[in-house]
Parts: structure tokens; sequence; C-alpha cells
């Protein structure tokens, strides 16, 4: 039985071309990048490439402005708190969404709980879209950053970052976005967005679990996360993850290049694996916004059963899917983005995300089509509030 | 002959065992932790296996072993997440004057922040005062944190003996930077008493960027970051599985007993030859036997350290003068003033850091070019 990998918003397999960029610095050239001799310096000259390539992807004017993270948790942490610390003296207010990653909302949490913040966290309407004018007019005096992500990881709705973007320019307010679903998926410019901020992850697409980076706008003011060493121009001690970095500078060469490709292959395939599930499959419900989403995303409710009882069985089938993120998974409490964007518990417990990846085809597609509809026909049959 | 390197407290090169783990990881167990579905699974696995290897070898619980990004990200958690859940016990906080950067830049920090921070003296040797420490220690004292091995000089701090002290107070942690003395030096956590023991994969052969911080149970330390449920909580962020494996792997070939006697000979041979043969060199730091196996610290007097190690690397010999993460700073080592070292003889001052599988003749071959280089070197010093 041919396993077909449908949970790419989860993580990625690390691309072959990217592995072996890598592997010269697990060996030959392993030395640590502060060092003075040899084997620090070509450590030093490959990172600086693969900074020059997360640059070049995101669209930032100047490769200094970009410093690498452990992940897109980190980054995000990062940016939120960094402002927070940096900025306290001149307010206390912070505006994000509804259905931000746990990486931005428990960090506006805590801030909320242990530092005294006050947080907006905006609805979004039932396609799971913020509607710039409600940050517009969250905006108050006291307000020092707007946090809002570019792309959603349960429903792959992508935002109007480029008006939220203009909005906090014209206030003057520090703008992150949350982008690690987005990078290397759909075109990013920093200066395109008007973001001071940018949080990114390898793992997303095609470079290894373990690095990521933040995008800071020259000029922006983030307190470090940090303390150590001097690397990363003083913004983040310690000796840096050299192999992870060059997979990363890879990974967003290769983005960069097959972007367009990429993503026509992508929306081709999500588009069939759509039309194909709502044709076949009754009571079923797309989530998130038809065409302002994510190539790679597709998240169902279906109507009648758990979703976790889907997972199961597409699992025996060799599937690998997810009912949501794959972070909260295993938790009984139904997605928070799900409920937000107005669906009841009952329905947003039944739901799956399928995304595709660069390694998907039209026969993984076709895989599903074949599964899915007897799988839900299957627990339908042994459901009590299910009478066909 | 072949490169020569001598840095591996900069860092350490990934056994091939190591690296074939990560690719696993990178291109086959890939799937996420967290997924349910078997790929989540399998990865999953590999990170238990991981966490179970480095627990065995620290001998604690399974449970006890977090996942971070490294030695400064271990040391970050511990410190600050130990300060913030316990700051309403008190203020004080005591540290050693020769930590690394990641602990000792962060008390700076805390210090500025209010809190009272006692840096404590070393002697000749590298190693704390323990009347001084006692003196420093009162109720108020909520975190002491004192390294177990220093990076530069490999001094071995009377860890057991502080403990005791420790042992008399409540609301007081113990942390303890192990990243040097991992695997170099065996420090019984539960019996010393310590309740967080920071590590770092790349300096034990693993890769850079992955490193664990022990939490004894029932310790409580706030989070340095925010976000999903990863690391019981403690350390979200997705796992970065191929750098976990690749940790468990190096655990499993940390050096043996007879690696480290190996390395003491080693040691012992460098040491000797230099300062028998080479005119005005110094040992800096404590006497073979009582540093740890890997590391040596050598000043010789009238050469600049730096200058000396460009001239060697030609030979393809690879040394540091220090900390890596401050090779670059022209700020002379702060540790060996500690040390109270001369500042002449602290411009001079070369470390010398094996692996397991450093040769004699390795050994032999950098002592005899080190003696051309610095006589060449004082010959134009005179000019
Ligand atoms: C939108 C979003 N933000 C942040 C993260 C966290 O990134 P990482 O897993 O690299 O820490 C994820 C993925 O897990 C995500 O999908
Ligand atoms: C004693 C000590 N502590 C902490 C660190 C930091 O570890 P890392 O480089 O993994 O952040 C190092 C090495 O750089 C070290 O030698």
């Amino acid at each position: 039985m041919k396993r077909v990998y449908m949970d790419n918003g989860a993580t990625t397999p690390t691309a072959p071309e990217v592995l072996e960029v890598m592997k010269p610095y697990f060996t030959d050239v392993f030395g640590n990048a502060s060092s003075f001799h040899s084997f620090g310096r070509e450590a030093r000259n490959a990172i600086t490439e693969a900074r020059d390539s997360v640059a070049k992807l995101i669209g930032a004017d100047d490769s200094r402005e970009i410093v690498f993270t452990s992940g897109g948790t980190e980054a995000d942490n990062y940016a939120i708190k960094g402002v927070a610390e940096a900025l306290e003296k001149k307010g206390k207010h912070i505006i994000t969404s509804s259905i931000e990653h746990h990486a931005v909302l428990h960090t506006c949490q805590y801030l909320e709980k242990k530092k005294g913040f006050e947080v907006t966290y905006l609805p979004v309407d039932e396609d799971g879209m913020v509607n710039p004018a409600d940050v517009k007019d969250a905006i108050k005096e006291d307000t020092i950053l707007i946090t809002i992500m570019m792309a959603n990881n349960e429903v792959g709705t992508i935002q109007p970052i480029v008006k939220i973007g203009e909005i906090a320019k014209e206030a003057g307010v520090t703008f992150h976005t949350d982008a690690v679903q987005a990078v290397g998926s759909i075109p990013v410019d920093v200066n395109q967005l008007n973001v001071d901020l940018l949080s990114l992850s390898g793992h997303k697409f095609n470079a290894p679990k373990g690095i990521g980076a933040l995008y800071i706008r020259k000029g922006t003011k983030v307190a470090k996360y940090l303390h150590g060493g001097a690397q990363e121009r003083n913004r983040r001690a310690t000796t840096e993850n050299v192999p992870g970095i060059v997979g990363l500078g890879k990974a967003c060469e290769i983005a960069l290049n097959a972007m367009d490709e990429k993503s026509a292959k992508l929306i081709a395939l999500r588009d069939r694996l759509i039309s194909g599930i709502e044709e076949q499959v009754d009571y079923v419900k797309l989530n998130g916004h038809r065409t302002e989403r994510l190539p790679g995303n597709v998240n169902f409710s279906i109507r009648y059963i758990e979703g976790e009882s889907i997972l199961m069985k597409l699992d025996l089938e060799g599937i690998a899917a997810s009912s949501g993120s794959a972070c909260t998974s295993g938790s009984l409490d139904p997605s928070h983005v799900l409920l937000a964007m107005g669906l009841t518990h009952e329905v947003a417990h039944g739901s799956l995300r399928l995304t595709l990846g660069n390694y998907n085809t039209e026969e993984d597609v076709d895989r599903i089509l074949d599964v899915l509809p007897k799988v839900v026909t299957d627990l339908r049959a042994m459901s009590p509030i299910y009478n066909g | 002959m072949e490169e020569i390197y001598l840095d591996n407290a900069a860092t350490t090169k990934p056994y091939p065992e190591v690296v074939e783990k990560m690719k696993i990881a990178l291109t086959t167990t890939y799937g996420n932790p967290s997924s349910l579905h078997r790929m989540g699974i399998e990865a999953e696995k590999m990170i238990k296996e991981a966490r179970k290897n480095i627990a065995s070898k620290l001998d604690v619980s399974d449970k006890e072993v977090y996942f971070t990004s490294g030695g400064t990200e271990s040391n970050n958690l511990a410190i600050k997440g130990a300060v913030n859940s316990l700051k309403r016990h008190g203020k004080r906080l005591i540290t050693s004057s020769i930590e690394h950067p990641s602990v000792l830049n962060l008390f700076k920090r805390l210090e500025s922040e209010g809190y009272d921070v006692k840096y404590l003296q070393v002697d000749n040797e590298g190693i704390i005062d323990l009347e001084e420490l006692k003196a420093y220690l009162n109720d108020e004292t909520i975190l002491v944190s004192i390294m177990g091995v220093n990076n530069e000089t490999g001094s071995i701090q009377p860890l057991a003996e502080i403990g005791e002290l420790l042992s008399d107070y409540d609301n007081l942690y113990f942390h303890v930077d192990g990243v040097q003395s991992f695997g170099k030096v065996d420090i019984p956590l539960s019996k010393i008493g310590i309740d967080l023991y920071s590590i770092s994969a790349h300096k034990i052969h693993g890769s850079k960027g992955t490193g664990a911080l022990y939490i004894k149970r029932g310790t409580r330390i706030d989070n340095l970051i925010s976000g999903s449920k990863q690391e019981s909580g403690i350390r979200p962020g997705t796992e970065n599985v191929p750098g976990i494996a690749g940790f468990g792997q190096a655990v499993e070939l940390l050096p043996s007993q007879d690696d480290k006697e190996k390395m003491y000979r080693l040691k012992e041979l460098l040491v000797t030859r230099i300062l028998d043969e080479i005119e005005e060199s110094y040992l800096n730091g404590p006497k073979i036997h009582s540093g740890a196996a890997h590391i040596a610290n050598i000043s010789f007097a009238g050469v600049k350290g730096e200058v000396l190690i460009h001239t060697l690397e030609r030979d393809n010999i690879y040394l540091s003068t220090g900390a890596a993460c401050s090779s670059k700073q022209d700020t002379p080592s702060y540790v060996l003033e500690a040390m109270k070292v001369k500042p002449k003889l602290i411009e001079g001052a070369i470390r010398f850091s094996f692996a397991p599988s450093t040769t004699e003749e390795e050994v032999n071959y950098t002592v005899d070019k080190l003696k051309d280089a610095v006589k060449m070197l004082r010959k134009i010093m005179q000019r």
C-alpha cells in the first residue's frame, strides 16, 4: 500500500536538494561559525549566503534584517515579547486576531496575565478573514503592536495583510505577521506588505525542523530573547545551527525559483480535491475562504462524525491527514479557529484538514477521493445521530 | 599531516552515526511528532528514544529531560525560568565570575532589573571559594548557578560541596551549566541536589542547534517561550527531530573511561612537553589532573595568542584563544582575568581542546609546530 502524506501544513519532508547542501556542514565544515579559523570562516560564509537567500525570498532590503531562530514559535515569541518589552513604556495595548496559532495567542495571553498588557482579539468572518476596518478601529493611543497572521494554518485563509500593513504604517504602530504558513508557499514581500516583523519556519517548506527566522525591519525596536554570546549581531546568542541555516537558505532559493509552478500545481490538486469531496460526500462544508486560500490547504467539516475517527481510519489506509493543527491534536477541545468562524462545537469537532505539498501527485488526490467517501459512510453508519 | 582539530570545546565534529540518524529523521521519519498518524508516531518515537538515552546517561527519569535549541537556551530557560518562578521569595542570585556569557550576560541583565546578583570570585585554578558562597547565602537567595566545567580552562567546580551548602535552604534552585561537563566529568545530579542542568549536543559530537535541560521533578520554572504543548508545555515549538535524534545517538557514543584516560594522557603529554620545551610558557587554570581531560589553557609570554593560532593554521592546526562566541571581540578573557593571570599572559593564551579521537601523533606534531611558531613570533616581536 502506497502511503499518502497529506499533512504538509504540520510539517514537510526535507527536500533531497536541501539535504545535499546541508551534508558538508555536518562533516567537513563542522566548525563553530564564531571561530577564527577556516572551519569557522567557512561556516560563517555559508550562513551569510543563506541569510541572503532568506532575505531575497521575502524581499528584505538588507539581509542583516534576518535573524535565525530555532523555528516559528521562537520567532513569534521573539517578535511579540521583544516589542512588548522594548515599547512597554510607550503603551501596553496589542491587537491580534482570534485565529492565530498558539505561538502567538499564548504569547499574547502571557503578556496579558503576567505583564499587564491589554490585548484585543479581533473577530473573523465566516471565511476566517480579519476585517482591516476592525484593525483600524481597534487602534488606540497606547497600541504598540499589531500581530496578524498572514495565512491560517488550519483553514488556509490568506489575510488582507497589505491593507492591515497600510493601516499600521499610517498609525505608526509596529506590525508583525506570523507568515509561517505563507513563506515558501505564496509570494511574500515585506515591503509590499508593510510589515516590520515577520516570522517564518523552515520545516513548513521542505527545510529541516528546528530552524526558522525572524525578519526585523531596520530601526524596529525589539528586545532580545536569548542572552549570551554575540552571535547574530548580538540579537540571538547560541552557537549557530549551521546545517539548519544552510538548509533553510537552500529551501528559500528553491521556493523562490519554483513559486509559480508549485502554486499552480498545488492549486489544481487542491481544487480537484475540494470539488471531488463536495461531489462525493454529503453534509460537508469547506472551511476557509474558497479563493483567498493557501494553495495546499483543504479543510472540511464533515457532519455527524468525529474528526479523530476519520483520521484513524485514514491512517489505517496509509493516509496521513489531520483534524486541524498538529500541535493541538490529541486535545479534546475543538479548534479555536473554527469556533471563531462561527461553527458550532459539534460541527467543529468533525473537521478534516488535508494539506498538499511538493511531493503530492494526482494519484494521491485520487486515492483520497477513493477512500474518504467510504470511510465517511462507514463511520456515519455507526453514528447514533446520523440517519441517512 | 591532515588537519588537526584541537578546538573541540568550541564545537565538535558530528559522528557519522549521528549524521546517519539525522538523515533518517530528515527524509524518512519526517512527520510532526504531534501528529496523530503513523508518520507522527514514528517521529515521536525517535524523540522518546533520544530522551531515554540522555536521561539514562544523566541517571535521571525521562520525564526530567526537556529539549531546547542549545546550551544558551537551556541556560536562559533555567535561569530566567527559575527567577520568574521564585521571585516572590527573594531577590538574591549567586553565580561565579567565570560563567559562560549565556549565564553571565543574563545575570547582568537581571541585575539591571533590580536583582541582587553576587558574582563569586575564583582562585588561580578557577575554583570558587565555598566560604564566600556561604557568606552570600541567605533566606532571600532564590538561585545559585555555577558551571560544571569552565569552557576556557577546564576548571571543575566542587559541585557536591556546593550542593551540600544549598541543601539547608528552601525556595532556592541550584542550576549547573553542564555544557562542558556533560559526558566528560561524572556529576551525580540527584545525589548532589542539582535542580537544573544544561547540556548541548554540539559539544559531544551531536549537531548544533539542539540542547536539553534537566529539570528535577517538582522544580517549577516559568517558560521562556509560549505556544503549543510540546515538551510538556515547557518548551513549545515543533521539535527539532533530526537534531534530537542525533543528540540521542551522540550520547550513546560518549567517551568511555578509557577515552577519558587517554585524553588525560594526551593532555599531560601536551602540557609537559610545552612547559619543558618552550620557555616562558605557563599553564593557566587547574593542574593537569584537577581539570577536565579535554581542555588545557596555556600562555606564551611575548606573543599574541591570536597571531599564534593564525600561524598554526598554516600547518593545518586549528585552535582558539578561548570562548568562540567572544573570540571576535577584542576584549581580553574575563575568565583568565578572574584567575588573576597577568594581562600580558592573557594576550598570549591559547586553548587546546581534545576529542576522544585525538591522537598522540597529533599532539606531538602540534607541539613541534608550536615551538617553531613561538620562536618565530618572539623573534619578530623583538625586532
Ligand atoms: C501559523 C503558524 N505559526 C507558528 C507555527 C510554529 O512554528 P514551529 O513549529 O516552527 O515552531 C506554526 C506551525 O507549527 C504555524 O502553522
Ligand atoms: C560552558 C558553556 N555554556 C554554554 C554554552 C552555549 O551552548 P550553545 O552554543 O549550544 O548555545 C557553551 C558553548 O558555547 C559553553 O561552553
